[in-house]
């Protein structure tokens, strides 16, 4: 039941709609069947799958809403849902920011299934943990890990004649290896829509590699360096920036896109000339659903273009009120690079820092965007173009806003967790304030 | 990235909250008050614990769980969404060779539950074959059949929505009359319905509660383009609606006139301050870096105890199940064995799930285990971690702590934090009697940014309000502040803690953990507490 065919799909949200009294109503229906396997200290720990299906009612009477939900799919069940929601809609109170349902739309479908994901059996996810946790015995290192997978199908149907069904796939593999004492620990994951394309017996060589390498660091001085971020890396801080697009909050002036004596800074150049970012839900390497959580189509949509700011994201409500017109909200966020690996860029680089992985980064103050957090897993001092020792962990206190002004080079764009496409890059005058102890 | 997480990464709806672990179906008001039949509830219970113990299973537990929701959403005079939601289904976890296994299903009948409880055993079975440390549970005495209830004197979930939704455009409208140009304000309201069943013989049923009423109100200076937030100085707390009477004997006043709440809070009240100290802070001055002794409010520190001391004391982050996400521990078993010197002589550190209006208290953890409270740091020393049942033997011991909790039906329990406190002062000292003795400090209120190493050495806070102390007196506001620290040295700088009357929780509402990451709430009490000599950095930065 978890999963339903577009026609079993189609037929429930059509009953449910016309079992409506509403001005308008829409009907959502969400499957899932979820897996994961979870290990640690080289063994597994957990290990679960999760089922389930739900269908959700919104009706309107003006600019009144309700909603109702159920996860059984009778007649009489899909009546009692309706009727629930237009009881709950005549009970709320007017929503001045009120926009009606969209009207019939056309989707381009995006490649989001992949039939090797949907097909991962238990065993499938013991033989991950196996190739992660074999090679570490065997070197004598302690390995952390998880698999994520999942199987989902989306569709909805509103009062106006608008349909949409579409089924999606997902994997995520992140694996920490640490040497026995402690006193090293290397960092690998994969995020993709295909299990077929994963060997955990790849990926788990990296971690490997760096846990060794990364023990018995030593201290270097906190300050400004020369940074070489790994696309890990460098999504923890470039993700925080994205929070700030938003169209309303710039014109309300509580961004950094917002402008000094009011309006916002579209079209003004905040980034280096090399930064371009941009959402497109048919990319083939993160593909995202062709429409946004209200049915609006999602298009190929620019935020960034040579560092000038391209577009700013409106809500339906915000785009009526300003005269704009308002696409998909964006579901996955594609930065540019070019297309030199990671070590390739370490072969170039005089002096400098490789940073693995960004963690627990939280804003300071967001009208800079300046955020703070840790590096982790595998830091490195870097000395004509090679990895000459590892290094203890630095604090640092840095806004990408400013990051994204000191690019010294950017790096192939890969997939990382979150729905984002983003090169590794070599940034200079990256500031860390403080000495970490922890491995 | 799905659209929710789209929505919190772009902000959109300003001020718009990200809701973890608020995931279900939405159902009408009504239902949000009625209790699924305990009878019922066992009979699918022993359908699973039969379906394991016959597909091989030396051990099962089955919990089935609703857990229902209500979130109000509002900004200035606008109803953004009022949502009930509900999820309903049952998880079933097994040990079969020696292994974990679990399965969870949203249908509510007994051969979905059995179906569940046979692939779980599938699932430890897989397992098994890589295991190599049986997994060996702690005892815990059968309980029969029994029940606990949080003891709210009003049900947030009857509560009309009119009474709701008033209260909050109350809100906005008072920060907004008080100079507010923007003020977001919720409603969030949990109740989890749990019924708990085990092969060791225990049937337990809970109803529990939780209650948080957050806002953040924005000041503009259009003219700069600069822009303050000050967010609400409430704590979410385990309790009813009557968490929102704002009682005059729960309110603590600073020398400067900054009301803190306890054991009940004045929104409206605290609007209003916020608004008119979101205004002051667009030109307080900003903080000269150095070294400073701070003052540290129950509503700030509460944040720095959980993030330095209920972390590293997890046995399962010590052990290193959680080395690939949140992380590993400094406070290693052999720290503890030594008894490790974690903060000067004063700092004493309980663990409990019992304490009445925590957002941690319940009768029984989610396998099963009555709670209680520990110790955890007694004068200065390292003494235990928390624990659950599969861990209790690896540190010698012979019981749980009760600390195991899963977020929702569809996820698998394991260790999360209880209640982490500090013990006040035995000396009678009032925050103003403190200050008093402070020739160069600040006081700091409230939450603000917080971030940690992964094994909880180095970390980061900002704060809410913070007041430069100068010989003794509050002097001014200062703006731009964070302190660094090193965790045992930041606790070794304990110099002061007010006393019992001081006394108040803190709460954190999203705590996340685990992969998938589930989130948990958890309270943290302590009083007023002064800390000498800590790196305070200014954090302004300027944009070109």
């Amino acid at each position: 039941m978890s999963i339903m065919t577009e026609a079993d799909a189609k037929a429930i949200l059509d009953k449910v709609i016309a079992l409506s009294e509403a001005d308008e109503a829409t009907a959502r229906l969400n499957g899932s069947i979820e897996g994961n396997i979870r290990f640690a200290r080289n063994n597994v720990s957990t290990s679960g799958v999760i089922s389930n299906t739900s269908l959700s009612v919104q009706s309107a009477f003006g600019r009144r809403t309700g909603s109702a939900s159920t996860n059984e799919f009778s007649d009489e069940a899909l009546a009692r849902v309706v009727r629930r929601s237009e009881d709950l809609a005549r009970l709320a109170p007017e929503n001045p920011e009120f926009v009606p349902a969209v009207g019939p739309q056309q989707y381009r479908a995006s490649p989001t299934f992949a039939e090797a994901t949907a097909a991962i059996t238990p065993e499938d996810r013991a033989r991950v943990a196996r190739a992660s946790i074999e090679p570490c015995v065997g070197a004598g290192l302690v390995a952390a890990g998880f698999l994520e997978d999942g199987q989902s199908f989306t569709a909805f149907a509103n009062s106006n004649g608008n349909f949409g069904y579409q089924r999606s796939t997902a994997m995520d593999y992140t694996c920490t290896v640490r040497t026995q004492d402690g006193s090293g620990s290397g960092w690998v994951g994969t995020n993709s829509q295909d299990f077929s394309t994963f060997d955990p017996a790849d990926d788990i060589q990296i971690a490997m590699r760096k846990a060794s390498a990364s023990a018995e660091a030593r201290a270097l001085e906190p300050g400004k360096y020369t940074v070489i971020l790994e696309p890990a890396a460098a999504s923890g801080l470039v993700s925080f920036m994205l929070n700030y697009f938003d169209a309303r909050q710039a014109d309300e002036g509580r961004s950094f896109l917002s402008k000094a004596g009011g309006g916002n800074r579209l079209g003004e150049q905040v980034f280096d000339p090399r930064v371009n970012l941009y959402a497109d839900p048919w990319d083939p390497n993160v593909p995202v659903l062709p429409w946004d959580g209200e049915g609006l189509p999602r298009e190929r949509m620019a935020l960034v273009e040579d560092g000038k700011i391209a577009n700013l994201v409106y809500s339906r409500y915000w785009a009526q009120k300003e005269g704009k017109t308002a696409v998909g909200d964006p579901g996955n966020m594609i930065m540019t690079g070019g297309t030199k690996s990671t070590a390739e860029l370490v072969r170039e680089t005089e002096r400098g820092v490789l940073v693995t992985r960004t963690w627990y980064i939280r804003m300071v103050d967001p009208q800079t965007v300046l955020v703070t957090g840790l590096t982790r897993d595998g830091t490195f001092y870097i000395e004509n173009g090679e990895l000459r020792y590892p290094i203890k962990n630095f604090r640092f206190n840095e806004s990408p806003i400013i990051m994204l002004n000191n690019i010294d080079e950017l790096g192939r764009p890969v997939r990382v967790e979150g729905g984002m496409m983003i090169p590794a890059m070599r940034l200079r005058d990256f500031t860390f304030t403080s000495l970490s102890d922890a491995v | 990235m799905d659209r929710r997480r789209f929505l919190a990464a772009c902000g959109i709806g300003a001020g718009g909250v990200l809701l973890p672990g608020f995931a279900g179906r939405a159902i009408a008001a009504q239902e949000l008050v009625t209790t699924v039949d305990v009878a019922v509830k066992k009979r699918l219970a022993d359908a699973g614990l039969s379906a394991a113990t016959a597909a091989g299973a030396s051990y099962c537990d089955v919990r089935i769980g609703r857990y229902m929701r209500q979130f109000v959403i509002t900004r200035e005079a606008n109803v953004q969404g009022i949502t009930n939601t509900e999820s309903s289904g049952i998880g079933v976890r097994v040990i079969a060779d020696g292994a974990w296994g679990f399965a969870a299903t949203n249908d509510m009948t007994a051969e979905a539950v059995a179906g569940a409880a046979r692939l779980a055993v599938a699932i430890a079975k897989a397992n098994a074959g890589s295991q190599t440390e049986p997994v060996q549970l702690a005892p815990t005495p059968a309980l029969g059949e029994v029940s606990w209830r949080t003891p709210i004197r009003r049900n947030a979930m009857e509560v009309p929505i009119e009474e709701k939704v008033a209260l909050l455009l109350g809100v906005n409208a008072a920060a907004t009359q008080a100079g507010a140009n923007f003020v977001n304000s919720q409603l969030f309201l949990v109740n989890e319905q749990k019924y708990f069943a085990s092969t060791d013989g225990s049937y337990i049923d809970q109803d529990i509660h939780r209650i948080w009423a957050p806002f953040s109100v924005t000041a503009v200076d259009q003219a700069t383009g600069k822009f303050r937030e000050r967010d609400g100085l409430s704590a979410p707390m385990g309790m009813g609606y009557e968490y929102l009477e704002g009682r005059a004997e729960d309110k603590t006043t600073a020398p400067n006139g900054v009301v803190s709440y306890g054991m009940s809070y004045d929104m409206t009240e605290d609007a209003v301050a916020a608004a008119r100290q979101a205004r002051e802070k667009l030109s307080a001055a900003s903080v000269q870096p150095g070294q400073y002794d701070l003052v540290l409010d129950p509503n700030h520190l509460g944040l720095t105890i959980h993030e330095s001391i209920g972390h590293p004391l997890e046995l399962d982050r010590v052990l290193g199940y959680e080395a690939n996400y949140a992380g590993t521990s400094f406070a290693t078993l052999d720290k503890q064995q030594a008894r490790f010197q974690y903060g000067s002589d004063i700092v004493n550190v309980f663990a409990d799930k019992t304490q009445a209006g925590s957002l941690g208290a319940v009768g029984y953890d989610d396998e099963g285990v009555r709670t209680k409270e520990w110790a955890l740091i007694d004068a200065g020393k390292l003494v235990d971690y928390q624990k659950t049942r599969d861990q209790a033997h690896i540190v010698g011991q012979t019981e749980s702590d009760g600390c195991s909790y899963a977020d929702s039906w569809s996820t698998v329990q394991f260790q999360r934090m209880p209640n982490v406190s500090l013990r006040p002062g035995t000396t009678p000292m009032t925050a103003a009697q403190m200050i008093a003795n402070v020739e160069n400090g600040i006081y700091i209120l409230g939450r603000g940014s917080y971030s940690i190493d992964q094994q909880r050495y180095n970390a980061q806070f900002g704060g809410t309000l913070f007041y430069e102390i100068k010989n003794g007196e509050i002097t001014r506001p200062l703006e731009d502040v964070a302190y660094q620290m090193r965790t045992p040295e930041f606790w070794n700088a304990c110099s002061g803690i007010c006393d019992e009357t001081d006394y108040r929780m803190f709460g954190s509402f999203f705590d996340g953990k685990g992969q998938p990451s589930q989130v948990s709430a958890v309270s943290h009490g302590s009083s007023t507490t002064r800390f000498d000599g800590i790196n305070v950095i200014n954090t302004a930065r300027s944009l070109g």
